[in-house]
């Protein structure tokens, strides 16, 4: 008689139990010295369950088959020169701030994860990190050998991890991972697994992946999807902690809300970039960044707040002033790189009538009457020669580490400043949400490694701009400076030149 | 307010007769189309049955295999051999 089959759930309940070991020699505390520090108090760690019930057969399986259809699409696009079929140029700008910006954050999660999985007592959630950690890890590497594609013909992807660790504005996302990485175990599982994996990435991975579908790049189109899928798995990962975590003890509430609230404020503060990546860096756009907002966070986000309320759980502190400046903030953050386009690894330009069209009409209440004059006098001036280069360095925000730019809630024309005092001396912001932050854990954030403050310290090379720029490898007239007139524009319009053909 | 439990997979035509049979067995199903990716949104619950997709794919199918065309979801979810669900019900 042939044994019966077992059931997934009983499957996964036989493959997964006794994964766990009692201690013989050492106290079970000295072996996770971690997981009790941060005050989260856990009185069953086998009322995890791992709602994605994929045991490491099946995760092999299909990851492994994930893998072979990524590189399959690769290989027809190189094969194809699928890099001529973008729809313009300046879209590669986007893969280029993807590769300094994203792909090193999931080797930063890939860390994060396995040391999660090493550090939580629980075999539930050890397993289901170290899944994470080996997705984000093949992440990085499909991301690298995607784009190493376009490095054969375009600039500024050469030095991305070098430029990562440096360049000033890569110390925004970076930061934000160095913070993650260096808190404790389970705010790591709350500011990753939760509220970047849960709330925030579907901002990245759904709408700028779509986007580069719609603009050709069946590349970053497939490795952003195959990510995405992984993601799937992550999201559950991320809502079965906060619920695990609620359901443990009621101490715990008041401390995950703080994490809530804090990381909240701070994935939306990175996720500036995707904002105007969205609205300004895809030639042909699919969907405004305010769009996204309310159908990612707005929508998705308050049913899952909602949901959480049972355990007391409130939607994060200045979720408000964060929807409201979906209104501004892709805007606020182009016009920074524009000025500062002589020390960004990525070409600038500015929207042409046609694009500003768009965004008049996707912004009806705000781009017409804060943001087209400023981008209408600089085109302007440009014409006349004058084109607009900001030469001081900015007042950094010591939380974020973005250029003081952002403005008043309520008021689009002053901008933002907040300050504190700790141990007699004076820290800068751009918000209450980054003040906030600061003053929970003061002694964390004046450690921060601030890029401005490290050119003037002369820790970045020299005094002067070039020896800055040599500093973070930039390849100075070809890496940086406006679309116009760059390298890659002279090769896109030499490929375009070729598909014109006039029969004679 | 509503809670909208959702699934987006790929516009592929390996992930079609997924949507069609998630189409067909969730009533009131919104269905955002964007470039390469298709979002459906219901109120309350999104199921995925086997035997829907079978039926249409016209071969045994796992409900395990959507991990090769899910993009990414919203709900608790809930799975077994015989169909995937997303819901904010408990």
């Amino acid at each position: 008689m042939t044994a019966k089959k077992l059931g997934l759930k009983q499957r996964y309940a036989h493959m997964t139990r006794g994964l766990d070991w009692e201690t013989s020699y050492q106290p079970i505390d000295k072996v996770f010295p971690y997981d009790q520090f941060e005050g989260i108090k856990i009185k069953d760690w086998s009322a995890w369950e791992d709602p994605f019930r994929l045991t490491m057969d099946a995760y092999w399986k299909f990851q492994a088959e994930k893998e072979r259809k990524l590189y399959a699409v690769l290989d027809a696009f190189a094969q194809n020169n699928g890099q001529t079929g973008i729809s313009d140029g300046r879209y590669m700008n986007v893969v280029k701030l993807f590769l300094t910006g994203v792909s090193p954050l999931e080797y930063q999660a890939h860390r994060g994860f396995a040391y999660a999985g090493r550090h939580l007592r629980g075999v539930g959630p050890r397993v289901a990190a170290q899944m994470q950690s080996l997705d984000e890890l093949r992440h990085v590497q499909t991301q690298i050998h995607t784009i190493s594609h376009y490095n054969k013909f375009f600039d500024g992807i050469g030095e991305f991890q070098h430029m990562h660790d440096r360049v000033w504005y890569l110390s925004v996302p970076k930061s934000f991972f160095d913070d993650a990485r260096s808190a404790g175990p389970f705010e790591y599982m709350i500011a990753i697994g939760f509220a970047f994996e849960y709330v925030l990435t579907n901002l990245l991975f759904v709408p700028f992946m779509s986007g580069a579908a719609y603009n050709g790049d069946m590349s970053t189109v497939t490795f952003g999807f195959s990510a995405q899928s992984d993601e799937s798995r992550h999201m559950t990962l991320g809502i079965e902690v906060i619920k695990f975590l609620l359901e443990q003890h009621p101490d715990n509430l008041p401390i995950v809300q703080k994490w809530v609230d804090k990381w909240f404020w701070r994935g939306h503060r990175v996720l500036g970039l995707v904002a105007m990546m969205m609205d300004y860096m895809l030639p042909k756009p699919v969907m405004s960044w305010k769009e996204a907002w309310e159908i990612y966070f707005t929508e998705a986000g308050g049913a899952l707040f909602q949901d959480l309320a049972r355990y007391g759980l409130r939607p994060p502190k200045y979720a408000d002033i964060a929807t409201a400046e979906a209104e501004h903030i892709s805007h606020q953050n182009w016009a920074i790189f524009y000025q500062y386009t002589h020390a960004a690894a990525f070409h600038t330009w500015l929207p042409d009538a046609k694009h500003m069209d768009w965004l008049s009409e996707k912004y009806p209440n705000t781009f017409d009457k804060y943001y087209r004059p400023r981008f209408e006098m600089w085109g302007q001036m440009a014409k006349e020669g004058k084109r607009f280069y900001n030469m001081a360095l900015p007042q950094l925000c010591q939380t974020c580490q973005i250029p003081m730019g952002y403005t008043e809630p309520g008021d689009p024309t002053t901008i933002c400043f907040r300050r504190t005092q700790f141990r007699g001396e004076t820290y800068h912001f751009c918000s209450d949400g980054c003040k906030d932050i600061f003053d929970n854990e003061p002694e964390k954030y004046v450690q921060a490694w601030l890029p401005v403050h490290q050119i003037f310290q002369g820790n970045c090379g020299g005094a002067t701009i070039p020896d800055v720029l040599a500093y973070y490898r930039m390849n100075v007239g070809a890496d940086n400076m406006d679309y116009v007139g760059s390298p890659d524009e002279k090769l896109w319009n030499e490929w375009q030149a070729d598909k014109i053909k006039t029969a004679v | 307010m509503s809670q909208l439990a959702s699934l987006t997979l790929y516009h592929n035509d390996e992930a079609r007769p997924i949507i069609e049979a998630i189409i067909a067995d969730n009533p009131g199903v919104r269905v955002l189309n964007m470039p390469g990716a298709v979002k459906l949104d219901c109120e309350g619950a999104l199921v995925v049955k086997r035997a829907s997709v079978e039926e249409r794919l016209g071969r045994e199918w796992d409900p395990q295999e959507i991990h090769l065309v899910l993009i990414s979801m919203a709900g608790h979810l809930d799975e077994d051999d015989d169909q995937f669900s997303v819901s904010w019900k408990h």
